[in-house]
């Protein structure tokens, strides 16, 4: 190989190591790495850790408890940031199969936050022999920390005053740093965050890939909790590996052929069907901002409302139209479903980079939900602009957008003003303004430092100091347990209520998304029949987690048997898929019970974590009312027709006869109880106390009675 | 008049056909079962399958989101 001269980079600390072979999708062995006492070290994966954790999200869980303290704040040198792919990451015969997962004690919760991405870095980890990265510790300057399998080196190095730290330009300087030829480019992965980390709470990690097309580099977001913040702190500014080749047999899977079977089969229905379906090859998730318009579940003006005349003007047409087609858009080698679009030369209007012609990635749905409906604003070139910033500040566009939400409601309401703002107005649609507070949040000033708590942090701010009534910003404020929500419409569904309000991380959809079930479908009419709805599929969702799968070949693209299924919205074919692909990978079989029960034993072992930090219990598990009914009079009288029908036919009351206020106070009384109720179906089914807490009986059937996680449950039972 | 997720009750008129019936209630996603008095409905029928009055409907949207 041609080497090129690199810069001298000044290595703080080094091991050295023999990359092991893969087995059956484990390398076998942990990475430790301490920033504050410069140590590296490999540790063994073990027997348990394989029985009881899988890996991914399990890994990282696993890990996060045995680094952390019972009082251990997101800010203290021993909280960490885990990464793990899983024992199916980095299959290639199947679509979405290269999933990493992050996972650290989140600044936003208090409590752990696991989030995933797609890009190569999980994947490329454990091909460098590292079935997960754990990073302890802070660095008392900046640091890279790189995995270098072909050497058999791992270094903590320290990065020059003049490197950047915004994740697009930080990226090329990491490859004329590192990349020693062309094809490093390509078996190179870093994972990094942004200066809007350090000044925010927010933070969200990028995980690189290299575009072979594009020759350029692309980024896929961790976004939730807060991740890159904690990256941030660390003063890390990137995590990078280099790993051998890639190959399609690089997990040593025990039934190739298998593997090589199932993907094909799915692989042509993803070719049949996607066209006809959701289109996630041309428009990727963007798809599904007018189909929530047009049933009334598209979040606008800070969920107030679930429509708006102007959705066209960012539906998946317009997407489909501004995305560059042609280019196979996977986030993994070998996806089909290929629904990681970009916008390729966009020039940025504002800010530091203005001018610069840039890849946008994305934008996914929850990004133009976010930072547009939601903030009423309409304008695709605005959403591609704070889509790039967030990406590159390191900013999740979830919580941004849903905060931004929340400050434009409260800049309306007469909260904020201008003074306060230092000249922003905030109100919805004011996309300059939006983008000017992103800008702040990476300079660390002005309003953006107060915008970068986060909405529970901004809530306390208001209240404190601008004396806002603290009922109503509760009410207003989509967040839960700290984490902001992610972009659905819930008031008509007391499910996805509970899909949102009884995670374990926070209100993010990837555990239960039940709207259409519940509230379209009516296929969960009674409390029970939601609470096993808010058992099940947060626990099949909490399955590909653990293996390094992603969740959308599962029911994005659906072969037409399916509508014969007794269970249509279990896929079960798919299902049947992923069995085949676990089992030709690790080489053990498994039934849906057996993949529930794998999911159960690191759901009940988050929940306790919760519990050990302080939280985790039914009063944390409370939503916000925005979520569950009509909080002001605008709202009521924009759906006053449903709302008036609801009265008669829920509570036998004659609106009519009743003052607005009556009316708002019947809906909040009857819906806040029914939450109640149904907080109690669902911790019955999950074998939990009506506390929230795991009961023994129930740790002891999961084979989970552990005893560090007995002796935290035994002080709440 | 006919029922509709076992809940809604819909107007019913002679030649009410499936498709009719999606353009009305505004449901615009692509991939919905369709059963009508427990038969499943498949999209090439949707513009000529009629449904009786009375006739019980169930429009599944096999939407799982984000």
């Amino acid at each position: 190989m041609a080497e090129k001269t690199l810069s001298p980079r000044r290595v703080l600390a080094e091991l050295t190591y023999d990359a092991p072979s893969i087995k059956r999708g484990y390398a076998g062995q942990t990475l430790y790495v301490n920033l504050s006492d410069n140590t590296i070290a490999a540790r063994p994966v073990t027997n348990l850790m394989k029985e009881k954790f899988i890996g991914g999200r399990g890994f990282d869980l696993y890990l996060l408890w045995h680094g952390v303290d019972d009082d251990t704040r997101w800010d203290d040198p021993e909280n960490e940031i885990v990464i793990s792919s899983g024992p199916c990451g980095g299959t290639t015969q199947y679509p979405g199969a290269g999933k990493s997962i992050a996972a650290a004690i989140s600044p936003l919760t208090g409590v752990p936050i696991d989030s995933n991405a797609g890009g190569h870095f999980g994947p490329y980890l454990k091909f460098a022999g590292w079935d997960a990265i754990e990073v302890q510790g802070k660095a008392e300057q900046e640091v890279i920390v790189f995995v270098d399998a072909p050497a058999g080196r791992i270094t903590i190095e320290e990065v020059p005053a003049d490197a950047p730290t915004d994740t697009h330009v930080l990226g090329k300087w990491i490859l004329e740093h590192y990349a020693e030829s062309e094809s490093d480019r390509q078996q190179m992965s870093f994972v990094s965050a942004g200066r809007g980390s350090e000044h925010s709470r927010m933070g969200c990690l990028n995980f690189s890939l290299y575009d072979r097309r594009r020759q350029d580099l692309r980024y896929k977001q961790a976004g939730r909790g807060g991740i890159g913040t904690v990256l941030r702190d660390k003063k890390v500014k990137a995590l990078v590996v280099r790993t051998f080749p890639i190959a399609g047999n690089l997990n040593a899977p025990a039934d190739l052929g298998l593997l090589q079977e199932t993907g094909a089969e799915m692989h042509q229905e993803v070719h049949d069907y996607d066209p006809v379906q959701n289109r996630m090859r041309s428009r990727g998730t963007p798809y599904l901002v007018q189909i929530m318009d047009d049933y009334d579940l598209l979040p606008v003006h800070n969920f107030k409302f679930g429509t708006h005349p102007d959705t066209p003007k960012i539906n998946g047409e317009v997407w489909e139209a501004r995305l560059t087609q042609g280019l196979p858009d996977g986030c993994w080698y070998g996806c089909t479903v290929a629904c990681a679009h970009a916008v390729d030369g966009y020039v940025v209007r504002s800010g530091p980079y203005k001018g610069q012609a840039v890849i946008v990635d994305g934008p996914e749905y929850e990004t133009v939900a976010g930072v547009g409906s939601n903030c009423g604003i309409f304008e695709p070139d605005a959403i591609l602009e704070i889509n790039f910033y967030c990406d590159t500040y390191g900013i999740d566009t979830i919580s941004f957008g849903t905060a931004m939400a929340f400050a434009m409601e409260c800049y309306e309401a007469g909260i904020l003003d201008e003074a306060k703002t230092g000249g922003l107005e905030l109100t919805f649609g004011s996309a300059d303004d939006a983008i000017e507070v992103l800008h702040q949040m990476a300079r660390g000033d002005e309003f953006g430092r107060i915008f970068g708590m986060g909405i529970r942090g901004m809530q306390d701010y208001f209240v404190e100091h601008y004396g806002a009534d603290a009922q109503f910003v509760r009410d207003i404020g989509m967040q839960a347990k700290g984490l902001e929500y992610s972009e659905y419409m819930t008031k008509e569904s007391l499910a996805q209520q509970g899909g949102y309000g009884l995670t374990n991380k926070g209100p993010q959809h990837d555990e239960a998304w039940l709207i259409f079930m519940d509230m379209v479908n009516n296929e969960l009419p009674t409390f029970e029949d939601k609470a096993e709805a808010l058992h099940y599929f947060p626990m099949w969702r909490t399955w590909f987690g653990l293996c390094g799968f992603c969740k959308l070949p599962w029911n994005d693209v659906v072969h037409p048997k399916n509508k014969l299924s007794p269970e249509p919205q279990k896929i079960m074919h798919h299902v049947e898929n992923y069995q085949k692909i676990y089992e030709g990978v690790t080489g053990t079989a498994v039934t849906l019970d057996d993949i529930i029960t794998m999911s159960e034993r690191v759901y009940n072992f988050q929940r306790v974590f919760n519990i050990r930090l302080g939280y985790g219990l039914r009063q944390h598990d409370a939503i916000p009312y925005r979520s569950a009914g009509p909080v002001t009079a605008e709202e009521y009288e924009s759906r006053a027709e449903r709302y008036d029908d609801q009265l008669r036919e829920w509570l036998g009351l004659d609106p009519a006869q009743m003052s607005l206020e009556e009316k708002m106070a019947a809906h909040r009384q009857y819906r806040t109880e029914r939450y109640q109720k149904l907080i109690d179906a669902v911790y019955a089914r999950r074998g939990w106390s009506n506390d929230g807490v795991p009961t023994l009986e129930k740790l002891r059937q999961l084979g989970m009675d552990l005893p560090e996680v007995v002796a935290v449950v035994e002080k709440h039972l | 008049m006919i029922r509709v997720n076992n809940r809604d009750e819909v107007d019913w008129r002679e030649g009410l056909t499936v498709s009719v019936l999606l353009d009305r209630l505004g449901y615009t996603y692509p991939h919905i079962v369709v059963t009508v008095d427990g038969q499943v409905v498949y999209e090439e029928e949707y513009d000529r399958r009629v449904i009786p009055d009375g006739a019980n409907v169930r429009l599944i949207h096999l939407i799982a989101g984000g």
